[in-house]
């Protein structure tokens, strides 16, 4: 009896939880197939879903007028950049706070986190006139270092939390050994952290490739990421829906895919490690 | 344990970190502060000299100001209303046995994936369009007439867009909390013959407190923060101008910079006071 019981309700469950995915998920999966839809078909009346003449058209005509590959590289080389150089700058601070730590290690944390929390706005101003100075106004180099520093806290923070997991004995180990430091952070700490160091990455390129304030506003036609590619179809191309969809779904497509990967990783890395 | 020679080593390698930040964090807030007190408009003859608070006087007695803190507070609080309640509710269904739990789950949170110029084009045009847009044919569909969405109802669409965007971070984040939730809390309970509402309202919604405040506090410092959503969809006209948007207008659009650095201010310390309750709760949890 009690066994009917549960298997009824998960039929129940399923149904509900599997509708309210879809549900959610609907826009993602209308734009995915209105990207392989021809104009006409994309705003017909009543809509059709699924019955129509699939075509790959858009996908070539977006890359054939504007450009696409242009932005995609721009978006890699601005995403990617930003993330391995925090990388390479927070290695050397995770290390040291989560191996030798000070009294004062947990409030510089706590500092690193705080300025994440820097509304953009605030200094908007600061930061445009700094890159009007220094030349990098609609330069890979200028949004590579600024969103490097806007994701640097979380980086240094999501590291530090990794390696603390690493047992200290096997460092001392080394250095009994007579590893010098550079070989203790090389050989040893490295190859352990590298599961660690994965998920930062990872994270930390969603974040770049999706940040919509800086690529915006500190970008013209030279830098642009695909961020403000999307932005440039806000008219009056959008109107045209399947290559507004094609376009869209080229923007998106590599992320949700690395994505799914970083479910994980999302929590902590975005919580700061207030919900475990 | 750690020598003398290794906790040098240590600040060493802590240094470039803390000195970039500090630079990201300092040279332009500075900056801020300092043009906050100058009548500085680039294209309009640059500095014309220090004014005093007249900028802060200035930014909060004018007419978008007001406008701009309910638009913004509209903006905020919708979200979090719609993410927390729909995330608790979504997070205990995600919960519950079911098959195909894992697609379930990715479907739920890819939203928080797409990025926000895309989520806002893809909304604004292809469903809130008054003429093609989905919602138009639907409404069409039970006979009614089609809304201009982002005209008409544009703050309870802007509500709903972002809404769409962060339900994953939040379904995500309380999913985690309750997975931590004992079940034989539960289970005892229902022996005692609590009802699943009271079970509900005195295990499961106090052991998951803690991870909606702290869902609350972040949610609240990337909203206070949107941007793309408002710039792609009213570029914030009808009622949608929040505060961030404003700032950006007076210091870009108009070049008015002293007043929006004054702006920029309020912003900073608008977030910094959220900020210190998040601080307090991720510091608590660094001692653990």
């Amino acid at each position: 009896m009690a066994r009917a019981v549960t298997q009824q309700r998960k039929i129940i469950n399923t149904v509900l939880a599997w509708g309210v995915g879809l549900l959610i998920f609907f826009p993602i999966l209308w734009t995915i197939l209105t990207s392989f839809k021809t104009e006409a078909q994309a705003i017909s009346d009543p809509p059709v879903f699924l019955f129509f003449d699939w075509t790959l058209e858009n996908y070539a005509v977006v890359q054939e007028r504007s450009d696409y590959m242009r932005y995609l590289w721009n978006s890699v080389i601005i995403a990617g950049g930003s993330t391995v150089l925090g990388i390479i700058v927070a290695v050397p601070a995770a290390w040291s706070m989560a191996f030798v730590p000070s009294t004062r290690t947990k409030d510089i944390l706590l500092w690193m986190l705080s300025t994440k929390m820097l509304p953009a706005v605030g200094v908007l101003y600061p930061i445009y006139l700094i890159f009007i100075k220094l030349g990098l106004l609609d330069s890979r180099t200028g949004l590579v270092i600024v969103l490097m520093l806007m994701n640097l806290p979380i980086i240094v923070w999501m590291l530090y939390t990794y390696f603390r997991e690493i047992p200290g004995e096997i460092l001392e180990a080394a250095r009994m050994d007579g590893a010098t430091l550079k070989e203790e952070i090389l050989y040893v700490l490295t190859p352990m952290a590298v599961p660690g160091i994965a998920s930062t990455l990872l994270l930390n390129f969603i974040l770049a490739w999706n940040e919509a304030f800086w690529t915006l506003n500190l970008t013209a036609a030279k830098a642009a990421p695909l961020t403000a590619f999307i932005a440039s179809y806000s008219s009056p191309e959008g109107l045209f829906y399947a290559k507004l969809s094609a376009a869209s779904t080229m923007a998106i497509a590599p992320i949700l895919i690395l994505g799914w990967f970083s479910q994980k990783q999302l929590v902590s890395g975005l919580t700061f490690g207030a919900v475990k | 344990m750690a020598t003398q020679h290794s906790r040098s080593a240590a600040r060493l390698m802590m240094a470039p970190a803390v000195v970039l930040l500090l630079g990201w964090m300092l040279v332009p807030l500075i900056m801020t502060l300092y043009f906050s007190f100058k009548k500085y408009l680039p294209l309009r003859g640059g500095d014309l000299g220090w004014v005093g608070f007249d900028n802060y006087v200035r930014f909060v007695t004018s007419s978008a100001f007001w406008p701009s803190v309910l638009a913004t507070l509209a903006i905020v609080g919708g979200v979090l209303v719609i993410t927390v309640v729909f995330g608790v509710l979504l997070a205990i269904l995600l919960n519950q046995p079911m098959w195909g739990q894992g697609i379930v789950r990715i479907l739920v949170i890819a939203p928080f994936f797409v990025m926000p110029t895309v989520s806002a084009l893809v909304w604004k045009n292809m469903f809130m369009d008054p003429v093609n847009g989905l919602f138009a044919h639907l409404w069409k569909f039970f006979g009614a007439q089609p809304v201009e969405w982002l005209s008409q109802a544009s703050l309870q669409s802007i509500v709903m867009i972002v809404s769409w965007q962060w339900l994953p971070f939040a379904t995500l984040i309380l999913l985690t909390a309750i997975q931590s939730l004992d079940s034989e809390q539960l289970e005892a309970a229902e022996m005692d013959g609590a009802s699943p509402l009271k079970r509900f309202a005195y295990i499961t919604l106090p052991h998951l407190s803690r991870a909606i405040t702290v869902v609350v506090l972040i949610q609240t410092i990337f909203l206070l923060a949107i941007f793309a959503e408002i710039f792609v969809t009213t570029q914030g006209s009808f009622g949608t101008r929040t505060l961030t948007y404003l700032i950006y207008q007076r210091v870009l659009e108009s070049q008015n910079v002293g007043l929006g650095s004054a702006g920029g201010v309020y912003a900073i310390i608008l977030a910094n006071i959220v900020a210190i309750f998040l601080m307090r709760i991720v510091g608590k949890n660094l001692d653990a």
